[in-house]
């Protein structure tokens, strides 16, 4: 057998093992279609989902969300990383409060958001935001922080003003671990906007698996289930293909 | 005319590690251990110097110190009669590792100093023509790990020598090179200070790279350092060992000076 199986194979020979090990535990357990579908029934209705544009409608009004709340938090979290990276004083103000809001589940903002901003797609956004922000802020500070000192040295030695220092320097420095930031940060969040859009809103893929389980169709539940790891795949390899440009490549090298 | 005064130039560190005693004269911070003792330096315009001595001596910390990244405890550094108080352009360091943005090209990187000039043309043409000197031509748009080595080091001084500085200051630059690349580029090192004059100073812990390049070395020991010796070379390059014989003679006293008491 060739050792050099192409990845894309393999992953493909996985999914396919577990395909077949659902099958076999349909089969043999015994329990009832409506409570345990089988692949090849969440595969036809995944398919008439797919049809009447259920599913994509969904996954537009998840994605919206996830897309509003991470780049709010890359807007304003890794300005602010930079910020306390350079300078000490604000780092010590700061980072406790950073500290003590960061483990707080997003999931438990839940209430509060909804009392803030009422129903729809504010208050999910805000998990979304809040589930991104504290990561981002938190890997921008410790990746400005350990920059290189010499490299500070060489702007200072070739005269380099403060904001030439920043995009010159601090930015290109910090890219690669940002983009590896960047990359887990959006998986967390997609977490969070599908346990978000179960309590506030009336769309995205969170609320229809809420919504089959009320109306009792697992098959839809699993197909939202699939939807959600799809996306979140894609998701994951934008970030890496991100992480492959000229200017965050140097970092995977030095 | 003296380019460099170094005048009773003190540093000393504070260990904040050291828990803080009642006996401790000084601070409240630890117990502060002096690198530099009162040293006193004069070095001429377009002087290539070198600096040796053993390794933890404190010779890169005068040379910080000159650069203006570091501050002296007490004493002074006076460049062209000016008092040193931060880093210049004037004064380009050359760092022991790559001091190279790796974000950054070959070509950006030389760029660097040159990056106020308004007429583009010329800053091109001038790019361009210091690439070429260091036979980096065809590395432009390469990045610094895509470099070997000695590579890198050509791409620094490029960067170094085209803003025209009036002193260079290289910290170790030969470190980390293989035996070739490291004769091939002390003979650049060599070359571009007759052809450019710059004063140069360079901190080694090769006792013959000293000899053969400098027009001036300082021999720094002792704990906290001074000056152990100071000669000026006045020998044509290029030189050898072998026929000169005060030269010859100077090393084996340097040898000793630092502990080698016999060549192997």
């Amino acid at each position: 057998m060739d050792s050099k199986s192409s990845p894309f194979i393999l992953s493909l020979l996985a999914f396919s093992i577990v395909l077949l090990l659902w099958e076999l535990t349909v089969r043999f357990s015994g329990w009832s279609e409506h409570v345990f579908p089988g692949p090849s029934i969440v595969i036809i209705s995944f398919c008439e989902l797919i049809a009447n544009g259920t599913l994509f409608k969904h996954s537009v009004a998840s994605l919206f969300r996830v897309t509003a709340g991470f780049y709010l938090a890359m807007l304003f979290g890794i300005p602010f990383g930079i910020f306390l990276g350079r300078l000490e004083t604000a780092r010590l103000f700061f980072n406790p409060i950073i500290q003590f809001l960061r483990p707080i589940s997003p999931l438990a903002w839940i209430p509060l958001s909804m009392l803030w901003f009422g129903i729809g797609d504010k208050p999910a956004v805000f998990l979304i935001f809040l589930s991104s922000f504290f990561p981002l802020v938190v890997s921008t500070t410790i990746a400005v922080s350990s920059i290189n000192p010499i490299y500070f040295q060489v702007a200072a030695n070739f005269n380099f003003s403060r904001s030439e220092v920043v995009t010159k320097v601090v930015i290109p420095a910090i890219i690669p671990e940002v983009v590896t930031a960047l990359r887990l940060t959006v998986t967390i969040a997609w977490l969070v906007v599908v346990a978000a859009e179960m309590i506030a809103v009336q769309s995205g893929l969170g609320y229809l698996i809420l919504d089959s389980r009320n109306a009792l169709r697992m098959d839809y539940v699993m197909d939202g289930m699939i939807a959600i790891g799809i996306i979140g795949l894609f998701l994951d390899n934008i970030m890496r293909k991100l992480g492959r440009t000229d200017s965050a490549f140097w970092g995977s090298v030095v | 005319m003296e380019h460099i005064v170094i005048k009773n130039l003190n540093k000393e560190f504070i260990n904040r590690r050291h828990a803080r005693r009642d006996s401790d004269d000084s601070n409240g911070f630890g117990k502060s251990i002096p690198v530099l003792n009162n040293i006193n330096l004069e070095f001429q315009k377009g002087e290539m110097v070198c600096i040796l001595g053993p390794s933890g001596c404190g010779k890169s910390t005068m040379l910080r110190i000159i650069a203006g990244f570091d501050t002296s405890t007490s004493g002074q550094v006076f460049i062209g009669g000016r008092p040193v108080n931060g880093p210049s352009s004037d004064n380009i360091f050359v760092f022991q590792h790559s001091g190279l943005l790796p974000w950054m090209t070959v070509w950006q990187n030389v760029e660097l100093g040159l990056r106020h000039m308004e007429d583009k043309e010329k800053k091109k043409e001038k790019v361009q023509e210091y690439i070429e000197m260091v036979e980096l031509e065809g590395f432009e748009d390469h990045y610094p790990y895509q470099l070997s080595g000695g590579m890198q080091r050509r791409a620094e001084l490029a960067r170094a020598i085209v803003v025209n500085p009036d002193m260079l200051i290289m910290d170790e630059p030969f470190s980390g090179l293989d035996f070739l690349t490291h004769m091939k580029l002390r003979e650049e090192v060599v070359n571009m200070h007759e052809l450019f004059g710059k004063t140069t100073l360079v901190v080694t812990h090769d006792i013959d790279d000293a000899l053969v390049m400098g027009d001036r070395i300082v021999v720094m020991g002792g704990r906290p350092s001074g000056v152990k010796l100071e000669r000026k070379l006045d020998f044509p390059h290029p030189r050898n060992f072998e026929k000169e014989a005060e030269l010859r003679e100077l090393r084996d006293e340097v040898f000793l000076m630092l502990g080698v008491s016999y060549a192997v």
